[in-house]
């Protein structure tokens, strides 16, 4: 039997609605039901919130109790704001998930070289943390020309982020007022 | 947001502008259709017809950059056609006031201009005072001088012809924006405005936004239900980071950085804390000093103790009159000044207005450290279009961090709602929660400051609070108790007594004597005894109003619309009583407010019959005088909106003034900041926007094969009269040039695009979305921001990115 497109749509979409048969003369519903079955089958919930504008949607994710592995993101069909729906974004929120061109490994770039290397947290941490000593220390200004007190850091600056949760935009804050930072900016001013 | 997402089904008119919600915020659509169905008209005023404009009632053509000449209009014509809430404007706006002798506008200038250095003497803004010390009032509202009628001065000269012939916008359709919106001035109706970047990002932006807040106050439209002033927020948590003060201007919970003339606590408690001889004034800001000591106290610990102004001077001071903005920053970049540069989840390199500049300015750093989850344009801009990686002598780290769905924690919606999100997966290969690397990071530099006798003020550094892990890992929980704050000791208060260790139930109990904590006394409440109420999901919703005060959490105090006491008469009941927010109900002799979260428990100004309330607060709570300002004298570029033209304009006159462009605009002076208005060569209005499949730069979403196959590169839309005129077909390459960049982009000839009539002129707009960039995908284009100017709002110093001029022609194959 050869099915055209529009035919097909017809037929998948009497099945959703649960139809008792379909349009092929045979009950879809046990396929339709095993096929949602496979993808969020024993999979854990975990509420969350869309990383892209400021509605605030809900979204669940679905995670593999096997791998530990989102395996399917939907909207949040219980939250207030977008009750399941979703724009474009926000239901994409599974290839942020599952994504190989995601960057894995600590990358540096020397002086005038063409190419990332990899790197290990230990040893880039420990070389952050030098040059942030180094160029506070060098910078420092205990006074400034009125002879007044700023303990100030005036060579090192910062922006970011909208992209980090509240705990960390607090933390990463604190961190900076105690190196001295006072160019401190993000993307609420742009 | 004044008030919230939902809330937007309780409105009775929904006016879009600055803003393309269908695509940029589609979400709020559910809320914006929902009114609809109900028969609330939605308005939408853009250059663009978008599908926000499909989906309107009545769409209006404007300019890009002159909405101020529109919003003045609206002004006029509401004074004229007698539409405003009087009531409402005596009683809880400044409307009333009397201002002072100093004050004058004359031809486009405020009075107290000094032109050499760019700037307003504000103190000549000031209201005229009794002996009392409480500003005069005449609440007829006739008084010349009165703040109402200063007002209907100053927008006399916006009539609608000359509206007409600086926005384009025909007269008729200005007509009817203006005759639905003013509908809502009767006390039963709210109209509420939804503005975004297209409001912000103008050397005017400050006064487009106080512009339509003064048309909310005139219908009297602030604090009710369907009503408020409301910022669509771009960034999922820009909310919160602002509320956490990662801006040079605040520390958390909006308190100013110190500068460095107020060396001690005690002269920066004096300067930042407001003062009212109005007994009728909360003036909430009185409470300041409590929420510092508490800030240091959670910063600094033990260490912080009342004899030592609880560290106060280990705070960085800036220097009295200097602003490090994004703008500033990236100046002094570009002028060789930093040797590090943190770059934390942000693309600068392709979000900075004038970004080759900024793309050049990291060429001058020593080392950068950049946290993202996927390659930008920023981490490697050392191997960028043009550059030679030999010639950049830059280090940079690359720090790969987890995604939304890696870590938990809470962020904080345009609604104000912080909301909890849960783990379900861990990161990918070695990326880590940015909260890991914040801490592993200062153990590091913390660890070399102690190894050094010789370290350089290593005090705060050594000292600064960091206990905030569990089981090896950043603990989202620990820090959100941290906001949310404790008491240090024990304390009685009101008969209550509460423990060391304790969570502090509401900001009103913080105190400045050392014995609270709170990293953000707007977050006080948040995580408290009962549990992190960021994680509730209770749906109950009592007042049929969509509040949902159970589900998640918002700040102040889960006060789901602030200025509530602004939506009811002066005895407590609601202007609307269909839409009550709050209402006064006595029963057994006793009163009490129901509803929302009131902006504080005092009573009614009125008792029933009609008799003041000495115990009663005037509603606007954080103003020292009670009430929201009409005349702003806060503002540094004037107490009245008056429209200026975009630095970089199509026209050579401003009809309104002989003052083109907005006097006191943030602009900067390298071999790099280049301007041209009215150059023939550069003859187009030029704008930037997103598009539903991307956001910002593209960071995350060009990396998602979906949304990349949905709209996989750059474009620039123009009208079919401007195509026709440069011989451009759709579909073909197009060159779009300003005097900063150059891009190439595909050319979508389009009828959503019209050209506007200026002063007798046709003037042409073309729009460019600035979601890409050279790293991905090949091909896809750069950065929109290549093209636009590194001048700023006076207030903000938020880049003019709408606004702008270029030329376009046809790429020759």
């Amino acid at each position: 039997m050869k099915l055209t497109r529009r035919d097909f749509l017809k037929i998948s979409g009497a099945a959703t609605a649960g139809l008792a048969l379909s349009g092929m003369g045979f009950d879809l519903r046990p396929v339709h039901a095993f096929s949602m079955e496979l993808r969020t089958k024993d999979a854990k919930e975990s509420p969350t919130i869309c990383c892209y504008c400021a509605v605030g949607c809900g979204i669940i994710c679905h995670t593999s109790t096997q791998t530990g592995q989102v395996v399917y993101t939907e909207g949040d069909a219980d939250h207030p704001i977008n009750g399941g729906s979703l724009c474009a974004k926000g239901a994409a929120a599974y290839q942020i998930a599952q994504n190989d061109r995601r960057i894995t490994k600590v990358l540096y770039r020397a002086p005038n070289a063409s190419e990332w290397e990899e790197k290990s947290w230990d040893w880039t941490l420990k070389e952050i943390a030098k040059r942030v000593k180094k160029s506070r220390d060098a910078s420092f200004t205990a006074k400034n020309e009125k002879g007044l007190v700023v303990n100030r850091c005036d060579g090192i600056v910062s922006v970011g982020s909208a992209a980090l949760d509240n705990e960390e935009c607090w933390t990463y804050q604190a961190m900076l007022r105690a190196l001295g930072l006072v160019y401190i900016e993000h993307q609420a001013r742009i | 947001m004044t008030n919230h997402w939902i809330d937007i089904a309780n409105s009775d008119c929904i006016l879009i502008m600055g803003s393309n919600a269908a695509e940029n915020h589609p979400i709020s659509f559910r809320w914006v259709t929902k009114a609809q169905l109900a028969g609330t008209p939605v308005i939408h005023v853009d250059p663009r017809f978008t599908r926000t404009s499909a989906k309107a009632d009545i769409y209006a053509p404007i300019r890009s950059g002159t909405d101020i000449a529109f919003l003045g209009g609206m002004i006029k014509y509401i004074i004229d056609n007698n539409k405003y809430f009087k009531e409402y404007i005596a009683n809880y706006t400044n409307g009333a006031f009397i201002v002072g002798d100093k004050f004058s506008f004359k031809d486009g200038l405020f009075s107290g201009y000094d032109a050499e250095k760019r700037k307003y003497d504000q103190s000549t803004w000031a209201f005229k005072m009794e002996a009392n010390g409480m500003p005069a009032v005449d609440k007829t509202l006739e008084d010349p001088r009165c703040v109402f009628q200063l007002l209907k001065t100053h927008y006399a000269r916006y009539d609608l012809d000359t509206v007409s012939s600086i926005t384009g916008t025909p007269k008729d359709d200005l007509l009817k924006v203006y005759e639905t919106y003013a509908a809502t001035g009767v006390p039963d109706k709210a109209g509420t405005i939804m503005y975004a970047m297209g409001w912000t990002q103008h050397t005017v932006g400050v006064q487009n936004i106080r512009c339509m807040a003064i048309i909310q106050l005139l219908l009297g439209n602030m604090g009710a239900a369907g009503g408020g002033v409301n910022a669509l927020r771009g960034e999922s948590n820009v909310q919160g980071s602002t509320d956490h003060g990662l801006l040079f201007h605040i520390l958390p919970g909006y308190l100013p950085t110190p500068a460095a003339s107020l060396q001690t606590l005690a002269e920066y408690n004096k300067k930042y804390t407001p003062t009212s001889n109005d007994p009728l004034s909360a003036n909430w800001w009185q409470n300041r000093p409590k929420y510092v000591a508490s800030l240091l106290k959670s910063m600094y610990g033990d260490a912080a103790t009342p004899e030592n102004e609880f560290c106060y001077s280990w705070l960085p001071k800036v220097e009295d009159g200097k602003t490090y903005s994004w703008l500033d920053l990236f100046d002094s970049m570009y002028q060789k000044q930093f040797s590090g540069f943190l770059c934390w989840g942000q693309n600068p390199a392709c979000s900075g207005a004038n970004a080759d500049k900024n793309r050049d300015a990291m060429a001058n750093l020593d080392w950068m450290v950049v946290v993202n989850l996927f390659e930008n344009e920023t981490a490697s801009f050392w191997k960028g279009p043009g550059v030679d990686p030999k010639q950049i002598k830059t280090e940079v780290f690359f720090l790969p961090c987890a995604a939304y769905m890696e870590k938990e924690g809470s962020i904080t919606n345009s609604g104000r709602w912080g909301q909890w999100r849960y783990k379900a997966q861990e990161p990918p290969g070695e990326a880590l929660p940015d909260g890991d690397i914040i801490i592993e990071l200062f153990n590091e530099i913390r660890a070399l400051y102690k190894e050094d006798k010789e370290a350089t003020f290593p005090d705060p550094v050594l000292n600064l609070k960091w206990d905030y892990i569990s089981n090896g890992k950043f603990d989202a929980h620990s820090v959100a108790k941290a906001i949310n704050g404790y008491f240090t000791k024990d304390v009685t208060i009101q008969d209550k007594q509460y423990k060391k260790g304790d969570l502090v139930p509401s900001f009103a109990l913080l105190q400045d004597d050392g014995s609270t904590s709170s990293g953000n006394w707007l977050y006080c409440q948040s995580y408290t005894a009962d549990g992190n109420n960021m994680a509730r999901r209770e749906k109950d919703d009592p007042t049929g109003l969509g509040l949902y005060s159970k589900w998640s959490w918002c700040w102040p105090v889960n006060r789901r619309i602030i200025y509530n006491r602004a939506s009811v008469d002066l005895k407590g009941n609601p202007w609307n009583p269909k839409k009550p927010v709050i209402q006064w109900v006595v029963e057994d002799g006793k009163g009490k407010w129901t509803g929302d979260v009131p902006d504080g428990g005092w009573p009614p100004l009125q008792n029933a019959d009609g008799t003041a309330n000495d115990k009663s607060k005037l509603p606007f709570i954080m103003k020292p005088a009670g009430v929201a300002s009409i005349f702003g004298n806060g503002a540094k570029d004037g107490p009245f909106p008056e429209h200026y033209e975009p630095l970089e304009c199509p026209v050579e006159k401003n009809p309104l003034s002989a003052q083109l462009t907005n006097p006191v605009a943030a602009v900067y002076g390298t071999a790099r900041d280049i301007i041209k208005t009215c150059d023939p060569r550069f003859p187009f209005v030029g704008t930037t926007y997103r598009v539903t499949e991307h956001w910002q730069t593209g960071v995350l979403t060009r990396w998602l094969p979906w949304l990349l196959e949905a709209e996989p590169q750059l474009f620039v839309e123009m009208s079919e009269q401007l195509a026709r005129m440069k011989g451009i077909n759709n579909g073909d390459m197009a060159i779009v040039e300003s005097p900063r960049g150059k891009l190439e982009a595909v050319a979508i000839v389009t009828k959503r695009l019209q050209p506007f009539t200026v002063l007798g002129q046709e003037v042409h707009l073309v729009g460019l979305p600035w979601h890409y960039g050279w790293t991905w995908p090949p091909d896809g284009g750069d950065s929109a921001n290549l093209l636009t100017p590194a001048v700023g709002d006076p207030n903000t110093r938020i880049p003019e990115t709408k606004a702008f001029m270029v030329n376009v022609s046809k790429k020759e194959v």
